[in-house]
């Protein structure tokens, strides 16, 4: 089990949602760029790893109970996009890692659940 | 059945509003949450509606969902105007879609709509007249047990 705070170091990660606990935990990751694929397939209270920076994302962790967004590949969603995020509780970490390194940083470091 | 609906509410969705998208579906999943239903229940419902509402969005020209809760059940039907669907069992194919590439970009599209939407539900109608919309009418037993 890695806390919020673990995975931001292993991704070299920016809080984007500063009122977010950093000792949440975590145990499941699900990377996608493709939200019909995270409504069909993720297990809730997984972290989101994603290269959009949309407003639907945030919009589609909300519904299927995401515990964290990672965006990657040194993208950043625009303050409205944040700003409902912070409103919701919605934790963004952004990384400058691509999709891959950041999957493989992370996946070292989990034992079960990973995707 | 009628005087058992604890709670009974209609959203209206206008097609190509994308940047609304999603808002109808977090607030059926506050509503069920509110009421106290199983958290796998109103999971379920929440993914079943975001289909539902995206598809909309992505494909018809106007639309409503209703939404109303009986303590056995939690049904949302699905009314929309719009071109309809031709073959409905092609559209129901896990991977069929006609979605633009604009759709795409979105993250959407990727044609597992309908097949979730049935997936999610315990009960699924779909009806549907080329050239005037589609209607959808699911239920999910707050129970949360398949049958």
């Amino acid at each position: 089990m890695l806390t919020l705070k673990g995975l931001m170091t292993l991704v070299s990660g920016e809080l984007l949602t500063p009122e977010t606990d950093l000792e949440t935990e975590c145990s499941k990751v699900f990377a996608s760029d493709l939200m019909s694929d995270v409504l069909t397939f993720m297990e809730p209270g997984s972290i989101l790893m994603t290269g959009l920076v949309n407003a639907h994302v945030v919009r589609t962790a909300r519904l299927v109970d995401v515990t964290a967004i990672i965006v990657v590949q040194g993208k950043r969603p625009d303050i409205k996009v944040i700003n409902e995020a912070r409103e919701h509780n919605v934790p963004i970490i952004a990384t400058g890692c691509s999709m891959f390194e950041a999957c493989s940083r992370i996946s070292h470091s989990f034992t079960e659940g990973r995707r | 059945m009628t005087k058992d609906v604890v709670f009974k509410q209609e959203f209206p969705v206008k097609g190509s509003d994308f940047s609304r998208a999603g808002e109808v579906s977090c607030e059926i999943k506050n509503l069920l949450k509110e009421l106290g239903l199983n958290a796998q229940v109103v999971r379920r419902a929440a993914i079943a509606t975001y289909e539902a509402e995206m598809n909309i969005i992505m494909y018809a020209w106007q639309g409503t969902l209703i939404l109303s809760v009986t303590p056995g059940r939690v049904r949302i039907v699905v009314e929309d105007s719009g071109p309809g669907i031709e073959d409905v069992a092609l559209a129901m194919t896990e991977g069929y879609s006609t979605a633009t590439e604009e759709m795409r970009e979105l993250g959407f599209g990727a044609g597992m709509g309908l097949a979730n939407i049935k997936k999610n539900a315990d009960d699924f109608e779909i009806t549907s007249e080329v050239g005037r919309g589609t209607r959808l009418d699911l239920t999910i037993l707050t129970n949360g047990q398949r049958p």
